[in-house]
């Protein structure tokens, strides 16, 4: 799988790992002390076999899925992976070695031992030593996700209930059929490295989605509505719905707090309505973006391109490389947007996926600028990379997606800056004389070096003269990258700030994926190229 | 205890779970597999590394209550615990009505997938293949990105009425992007064998290599409908979309590209060209798979489509039951029967087209017809009177593999090809297709 996965289709692989009852997810797991000892013997280990950097990862992961359609429960999967990844440098090369169920300080001294034994081995081949910007230990601190209510500790039953319940009301609204998944994950983090930080870290995501399907039987014709939820850094509080978290208009769309009842009712309705609504004609219009749609473009377009080791080369053969390159970094003057567009990396942000005390190189998470006034002024860095762009440190955004994979670079939160002046959706709309507003993320392709995307939707409203005149379909929209960010000429204001985000950020050989949030506020971009969709097989 | 178990190891084991079972109706499946891996860019080894993974996944059904455990560990402590915890799961669980019973034991078709040769690759043998490829671009001064893959275990599976299954594998995947060092010309391969005695590596580089040299000096083309001919790497990823929606629920339910009007479905209809055979084979010598299903049903040579007719549909054991058919289960493989043409000979009777040899970043743009969007990458070649003319820059295209293959002019002969996408093996052959849809242009190397 290249890029970005597909949502509920990678269920099933991404339900690895041993599973476990519901009552067993809650045993408390090691104590510090212990992970201490453990972390020290791993560290320990390396050093006396001569590496000059090590830093060991102990890791516990759960998830659990609860999987229904209609009026039955398809599956409840509970897993749990326990491990330690030890990786050091030796003779100047990067090695890395992994330990699944470790126990003793045995168990993971040898692994610390291999590790250093195949640094050694790769530094024949090596050109180059790896150099680290600098790090301060922390000593032992800890960081934890401040989520209200873990969703471990929620009863399966109520959880059941939960999607039974809205899965009636999307039939009831006129469905043919409906598929819903809620999907926990809990990572329970503990980082040491030889530069004196012992870090222990409780990671919360929680995400609810279904799909909503419609069928027109005398046409043969067939709709679909997703879910305009967001997966959060969140515990189960993100279910706990609450007027403050609701942005209404022309269909409802939520914050930090996720209606499924209310969306799964307006889904049904809508995916109807999609059968019959008008397809669109080709051509140029104004496109006014919702952030239940727009954080996928962004994810695309300026999150991958600006990922230092794409820019380098070293993900030529998979996700490919990037039209950002140093030299137009260097200039200072490159437009990578329109004066209205900043774009910011942040991996501290509340309630995003990526929010994190320290990344799993043992560096505090920051925030930094990546499009300044519209000019690219960064990229993302990390400790081995920091210097090749003149930074003194790593921008903290170093990541692996389990215990038994070697940690890299990884795209931290990248978001849109909200609008500096007052402005509404509401007022956004009143001035576009023709064009599409588009709810929600659907197909998405984009180049291997992020110039020419596709994006397709959810919802999709024709706005003609200032007026919302009605649903569209077959919509999908193509441009580059540059064109597209150099057309936004207005972003609403903070009021309507949200994040979107994925689970499946896909990157490296073997893959590894990542979970990344993006924000903005709606955005309006002139002249964009809608092409439609319709084909007849 | 070793990882990768032999016939009569994973037989006893499977037997000792078993007896732990309490539960109305037990399953288990077991799995064991050593992979290596290799990774490198701007011509350095950037990562490389090892893994030594097990898997014991155990379902418990008391009637229609099931519950699902795995683990990782094995011990004889641990066994009875997934097994006491899929039952936990099963006891906790609402009914499922659509659970069908464990099936009783089954003959199998043999394959042979397992080549000792793939088992014994060594870390050294994985440096050195690597150390061949790379020599050619450095000395070209060329920059490569690859990896390296090999993979050898087993599979194996019993449940409470003494259905016993197994079935070893071997595998490699080697893909290579190699880059002009001014970023303007891309090369890419990829080849996958169950044997690595069939890998070349050398010739595989080369290919790459003439691929990114002959790719410098792009000219751009009007995006439009054009004659194209797609190297077996760039057709795979669109017609394993077809593949993945063979199921007739769906169809059945409306919501498929292989639904129509009035509730119906395409079985029996045609919908391609009649040059068109679809079909799977455990037993296939060149794309050998597990003559069983995850739930030990037996694997068949099954048509999926003949002579452009969609001839059967993938039917769980449920959905068969109610709609009153045989069960037919998902395939592990897929063929796509070649014709006679080289692709030498397929350019050569092309008075204008395009050459595409690797398609990216396919995401489906509409389930009800399959039409998909991406573009082309690493090497696309303009073809006038018969020759290749020039490179061309890469295109966005939106197409349907149906439509595609009702517009099939030329088949090539069949090759086992890795798919860009998925990682998938599979047997397709190079075609020749007019009227392919590029909408715009992209200027990505």
């Amino acid at each position: 799988m290249a890029g970005l996965g597909t949502g509920a289709m990678m269920l099933p692989g991404f339900a690895s790992g041993r599973t476990v009852s519901p009552e067993a997810l809650m045993e408390p797991w090691l104590d510090v002390a212990v992970k201490k000892r453990l972390a020290d013997a791993a560290l320990n280990a390396a050093k006396s076999k001569g590496a000059t950097y090590a830093d060991v990862r102990i890791g516990r992961y759960l998830n659990q899925f609860v999987i229904t359609r209609e009026d039955k429960v398809q599956n409840i999967v509970n897993t749990e992976s326990y491990g330690v990844g030890i990786r050091v440098i030796a003779n100047g090369c990067w090695g890395f070695a992994a330990v699944a169920d470790a126990q003793s300080d045995a168990q993971i001294a040898k692994a610390a031992e291999d590790a250093v034994a195949i640094a050694k081995a790769n530094s024949r081949l090596m050109k180059e030593p790896v150099e680290l910007a600098p790090q301060k230990g922390f000593g032992e601190v800890s960081w934890k996700a401040p989520i209200k209510k873990n969703a471990f500790e929620v009863p399966v039953k109520e959880k059941v209930d939960l999607l039974l319940g809205v899965n009636d009301a999307a039939m009831k609204n006129g469905a043919n059929y409906v598929n819903s998944v809620l999907f926990m994950v809990n990572e329970q983090k503990y980082f040491a490295s030889t530069d004196g930080s012992y870090i222990d870290q409780d990671i919360h995501r929680m995400w609810p989605n279904f799909t909503v399907t419609a069928i027109d039987p005398a046409s043969g014709k067939f709709q679909t509505r997703n879910s305009l939820s967001a997966p959060m850094g969140m515990g189960y509080d993100y279910l706990q719905t609450n007027p403050k978290d609701k942005v209404t208009g022309i269909t409802t769309r939520y914050n930090m707090g996720y209606d499924m009842l209310e969306d799964i009712t307006s889904a049904a309705q809508q995916a109807k309505m999609k059968l019959s609504a008008k397809s669109v004609e080709a051509g140029k219009y104004d496109l006014v973006l919702d952030p239940s749609h727009l954080w996928l473009t962004i994810h695309e377009s300026v999150g991958h391109p600006l990922e230092l080791d794409r820019v380098l080369g070293y993900e030529a053969n998979f996700a490919g490389t990037s039209f950002a390159t140093l030299d137009k970094w260097q200039s200072k003057s490159f437009k990578y947007g329109s004066d209205q567009v900043n774009l910011i990396a942040d991996k501290t942000q509340v309630g995003s996926l990526g929010a994190v005390g320290w990344d799993d190189e043992g560096v505090n998470t920051k925030k930094w600028d990546l499009v300044k006034d519209g000019i690219l002024v960064n990229y993302q860095a990390i400790r081995d990379q920091a210097k090749i762009i003149g930074e003194k440190e790593s921008h903290g955004c170093c990541y692996a997606d389990s215990w038994s994979s070697v940690q890299f670079q990884r795209m931290a939160n990248v978001s849109l800056a909200s609008g500096k002046t007052p402005l509404s959706v509401e007022e956004m709309i009143k001035d576009v004389k023709k064009g599409i507003y588009i709810i929600g993320d659907g197909s998405f392709s984009i180049d291997q070096q992020r110039y020419n995307f596709q994006f397709g939707g959810q919802l999709f409203y024709e706005i003609k003269d200032g007026k919302i005149a009605g649903m569209l379909k077959d919509v999908a929209y193509q441009s580059n990258t540059q064109e597209f960010w150099n057309s936004c000429v207005k972003v609403c204001d903070d009021r309507d700030y949200r994040l979107g985000g994925s689970f499946f950020d896909g990157k490296g050989q073997p893959s590894q994926s990542s979970a990344v949030s993006h924000g903005s506020s709606t955005a309006r971009f002139n002249g964009v190229n809608v092409i439609n969709t319709a084909r007849k097989i | 205890m070793a990882v990768i178990l032999t016939e009569d190891e994973a037989k006893a084991l499977l037997q000792k779970v078993l007896k732990f079972s309490k539960a109305d109706e037990c399953e288990i499946n077991i799995s064991g597999e050593k992979s290596g891996n290799l990774r490198y860019a701007r011509n350095e080894v950037s990562t490389s590394g090892s893994q030594l993974t097990q898997n014991l996944i155990v379902q418990s059904a008391f009637g229609k209550k099931v519950g699902v455990a795995t683990t990782n560990e094995f011990s004889e402590e641990a066994f009875e615990k997934v097994v006491r915890q899929s039952e936990e799961l099963a006891q906790l669980a609402p009914e499922n009505p659509e659970y069908v019973g464990v099936l009783t034991p089954q003959q199998y078709k043999k394959t042979s997938g397992f080549f000792d040769s793939t088992a014994n690759i060594t870390p050294d043998f994985r440096a050195g293949a690597v150390a061949k490829s790379l020599e050619l671009s450095r000395t070209q001064n060329l920059a490569a990105a690859g990896f390296w893959e090999d993979q050898h275990g087993y599979s194996a599976m019993m449940n409470s009425k003494q259905l016993f299954a197994y079935y070893p594998s071997t595998n490699v995947n080697f893909s290579l992007t190699v880059r002009t060092p001014d970023g303007t010309g891309s090369g890419y391969v990829a080849r996958g064998y169950s044997d690595v005695t069939k890998l070349d590596i050398e010739a595989a580089t080369k290919t790459a290599i003439r691929k990114s040299t002959g790719s410098l000096g792009a000219k751009a083309l009007e995006p439009g409908k054009y004659t194209v001919i797609l190297e077996p790497t760039a057709a795979a990823v669109l017609l394993e979309n077809i593949f993945f929606n063979i199921d007739a629920r769906s169809a059945d339910e409306g919501r498929s590209f292989l639904s129509k009007q009035g509730g119906k479905t395409k079985l029996g209809e045609k919908i391609v060209d009649e040059r068109i055979n679809i079909y799977s084979d455990p037993a296939h010598p060149d794309l050998p798979s597990s003559p069983w299903a995850g739930d030990g049903q037996p694997m068949e040579k099954v048509n999926w489509i003949e002579k452009g007719v969609v001839k059967n549909m993938a039917y769980s054991r449920f959905w068969a039951q109610k709609k009153g058919v045989k069960p037919v289960p998902f395939p592990n493989n897929m063929v796509v029967a070649g014709g006679t043409a080289t692709l030498e000979e397929m350019i050569a009777s092309t008075k204008q087209g395009i050459l595409v040899t690797k398609l990216w970043y396919i995401r489906e743009v509409d389930p009800q017809t399959l039409l998909l969007t991406g573009l082309t990458r690493d090497g696309t070649f303009y073809i006038e009177n018969g020759k290749i003319k020039h490179p061309v820059k890469n295109f966005r295209f939106n197409e349907s593999p149906v439509i595609m293959l009702n517009n099939l002019e030329t088949l090539g002969k069949s090759e086992r090809v890795v798919s860009t996408e998925t990682n998938r093996n599979y047997l397709i052959p190079p075609m020749k297709i007019r009227e392919f849809t590029f909408s715009s242009l992209s200027d990505a190397v």
